[in-house]
């Protein structure tokens, strides 16, 4: 954790001093303006890695709730949360099969990424529709002291940092991406742990996508795709490992500010944006790789 | 006397001076030379948006080398809605003066889009359009595009005949409104049967495809619509299948114009007319942000006319258009300026420049 949190140092220190107008309130509103769909989506991510899973499926789930928010939920209440609850709902049963059958999530989650674009093309087909006016209205909250994209990035660290590492519960849950015959000798129920982190991944997911509803103030069923690999980079260059127990809620969030500020940075460095993408691959390679490196000098 | 006179002259003088800058001065007087115009593009990965991207440097540079602006920069969103959101958030923070945008939602910028009007930075958006209140739009009239094909089809067939219609993207708002402006256009002569339609997806090897497939259950062709891009495979399908060559309108595509030409030369000719969208609507965007910064009158919407090509000028845009590539020209500021003054006074668009050294 301490290396993303001193690459995220480096990067804001860059970013300050080239652009000084992203030091005050609004600016720093304007530059991570989108941080909150993109930490709950790495929490959502993070939740399932923890088990050694991996969701394919949470940008178009984004999709999903984007356009439900942007129709259902402004229109009847009622069954906008009922359709959202029915979603954590579903997400916990994916969870659950994957546990009874022993599937691949790879697999499950790809399937279920075109059940949710299909879904989302069914509620809303053509981009429009108008979110509840709370919405938008929430997300333009000015909070006081730090701007609002700070002030929940360190929150929802804080939170996830607690139930995770420090709750008894917490450990069994991590304990089951890591040995799972352990846990479930020691009487714990797998299935039950599975589907719990797949309804908190459901819960972070269906959050991300409210977030990123109020922050376009409309709906669009293919807004939210970018996001599978945003949280899939966040957990990663966070610290956390593909191999199931190794998950790190606070450098998840970390690593979700580097993936959205390597843009910025890459602007305001006028570089083409041509290269965006390949950056946002090149940095978890580099990562990956020197993560490899550190591992095999110290062995 | 004389030195009597002067200190009046000097005194008049002075005062014009001092009248002067608070006379109504002309509305687009204020220097953009220190003001930067941004492009925030949703996608570059088509022909048609790449040749967008050259108009617009063409334009800008320009505009550059005039000294008209100070600079200019080009963003490319990868198709997707958040990214392009966090680019027009960083162009915000680095002070252009002016955004314009091809967008890639009609709603999912609204949110940034108004938050850069706040910080008042001027929005444009054109081609691909944001729906959000606060940005100046430049826009095609697609209904239009469909009511000019329905009438020169109905003239040319003398009121009756059987139509078919291929179709773009299915769900799109410019599919829509060219099928609506077709749907109009023909209400008007209850002659023309529209047989059938197929979805082209402005795509020639989707049109050729479509149409082949529906071609065998379909009477007597007469004349096709089309929404450009699609015209040569349409005429590829009528000739796999042994039918006599309908009226096809074209759309501005070097492989339609290219084929047009070659049935012209044929006894008789080939009397049709090509139209469709301008990739150098991207320079009229350009303009339309440096006339809004100078401070002139700008309608929030701005209808550009689309760019329709007849028999008479067919050689020379042929000649101008890039193999593969869409027919466009690159409009001046004097042009757009034109536009702008016939969008306020609702009169008719000034005539699109013609191709002389565009690549």
């Amino acid at each position: 954790m301490g290396l993303p949190a001193m690459a995220l140092i480096a990067m804001l220190g860059a970013i300050f001093a080239m652009q000084p107008r992203a030091m005050s309130y609004f600016g720093l509103t304007v530059l991570l303006n989108f941080t909150l769909p993109a930490i709950f989506a790495a929490m959502a991510q993070m939740a399932v890695i923890t088990v050694g899973d991996i969701d394919l499926g949470i940008g178009p789930f984004l999709s999903l709730v984007n356009c439900i928010a942007a129709t259902l939920l402004g229109g009847r209440p009622l069954l906008g949360w009922l359709s959202l609850a029915a979603l954590v709902g579903t997400y916990s049963l994916i969870g659950a099969l994957i546990q009874v059958r022993r599937l691949p999530s790879i697999v499950v989650t790809l399937g279920a990424s075109f059940v949710w674009l299909g879904l989302a093309l069914l509620v809303l087909p053509n981009p429009g529709g108008v979110p509840p006016s709370w919405l938008p209205a929430l997300l333009s909250w000015q909070s006081p002291l730090l701007p609002l994209p700070v002030l929940a990035s360190v929150l929802l660290a804080i939170c996830g940092e607690l139930l995770l590492m420090h709750t008894s519960y917490g450990v069994v849950l991590r304990g089951i991406g890591g040995n799972p015959r352990a846990v479930a000798h020691a009487g714990w129920s797998l299935l039950t742990g599975r589907m719990v982190l797949y309804a908190v991944a459901g819960t972070c997911g269906v959050a991300a996508g409210l977030a990123l509803t109020g922050l376009n103030t409309a709906g669009d069923a293919t807004v939210g795709t970018q996001y599978t690999l945003v949280s899939i980079a966040a957990v990663i260059v966070g610290g956390g490992e593909f191999v199931g127990g190794i998950v790190t809620p606070i450098g998840a969030v970390i690593g979700a500010w580097i993936m959205l500020l390597a843009g910025s940075l890459l602007s305001f460095l006028d570089i083409s944006t041509d290269w965006q993408l390949s950056v946002q691959g090149g940095i978890l390679i580099i990562v990956l790789g020197l993560r490899a490196l550190n591992r095999w000098s110290g062995a | 006397m004389k030195l009597k006179k002067f200190p009046i002259g000097a005194a008049i003088g002075a005062a014009l001076l001092l009248v002067l800058p608070w006379a109504p001065a002309h509305a687009a007087d204020v220097s953009t030379a220190q003001d930067g115009i941004a492009l925030s593009n949703s996608y570059a990965g088509n022909s048609w948006r790449q040749q967008m991207l050259k108009m617009w440097s063409l334009a800008s540079q320009r505009a550059v080398s005039r000294g008209i602006v100070a600079k200019t920069k080009v963003v490319n969103a990868d198709n997707s809605a958040p990214q392009q959101a966090s680019q027009i958030g960083d162009l915000t923070l680095e002070g252009w003066k002016a955004i314009v945008i091809d967008a890639a939602s009609p709603t999912a910028l609204n949110g940034v889009i108004q938050q850069a009007c706040n910080a008042h930075i001027v929005v444009v958006v054109f081609d691909s359009l944001a729906t959000a209140p606060c940005a100046y739009k430049v826009a095609y009239n697609y209904v239009d595009m469909g009511e000019m094909e329905a009438n020169y089809v109905a003239n040319k067939l003398g009121g009756k005949g059987n139509v078919l219609e291929v179709r773009g993207i299915a769900g799109t708002s410019v599919d829509n409104d060219i099928h609506q402006g077709i749907d109009q256009g023909f209400a008007t002569y209850p002659g023309i049967k529209l047989v059938a339609s197929v979805h082209g997806n402005w795509t020639q090897s989707i049109a050729q495809k479509e149409v082949a497939g529906i071609l065998p259950t379909l009477p007597a062709v007469n004349a096709v619509v089309t929404q450009g891009g699609d015209g040569y495979g349409t005429y590829q399908a009528f000739k796999a299948a042994g039918r006599p060559t309908p009226l096809i309108i074209m759309g501005n595509r070097q492989d339609e114009l290219a084929l047009w030409k070659q049935l012209s030369a044929a006894p008789g000719g080939y009397p049709t007319f090509s139209l469709s969208s301008a990739p150098g609507v991207s320079s009229i965007a350009f303009w339309v942000a440096q006339q809004v910064l100078a401070g002139a009158k700008v309608p929030k919407t701005v209808n550009v006319p689309l760019l329709v090509i007849h028999q008479n000028n067919l050689g020379a845009w042929l000649k101008a258009v890039p193999e593969g590539g869409v027919s466009t020209p690159l409009y001046s500021q004097k042009w757009t300026q034109e536009l702008i003054a016939a969008n306020l006074s609702n009169s008719a668009p000034p005539a699109s420049p013609i191709p002389n050294g565009v690549p």
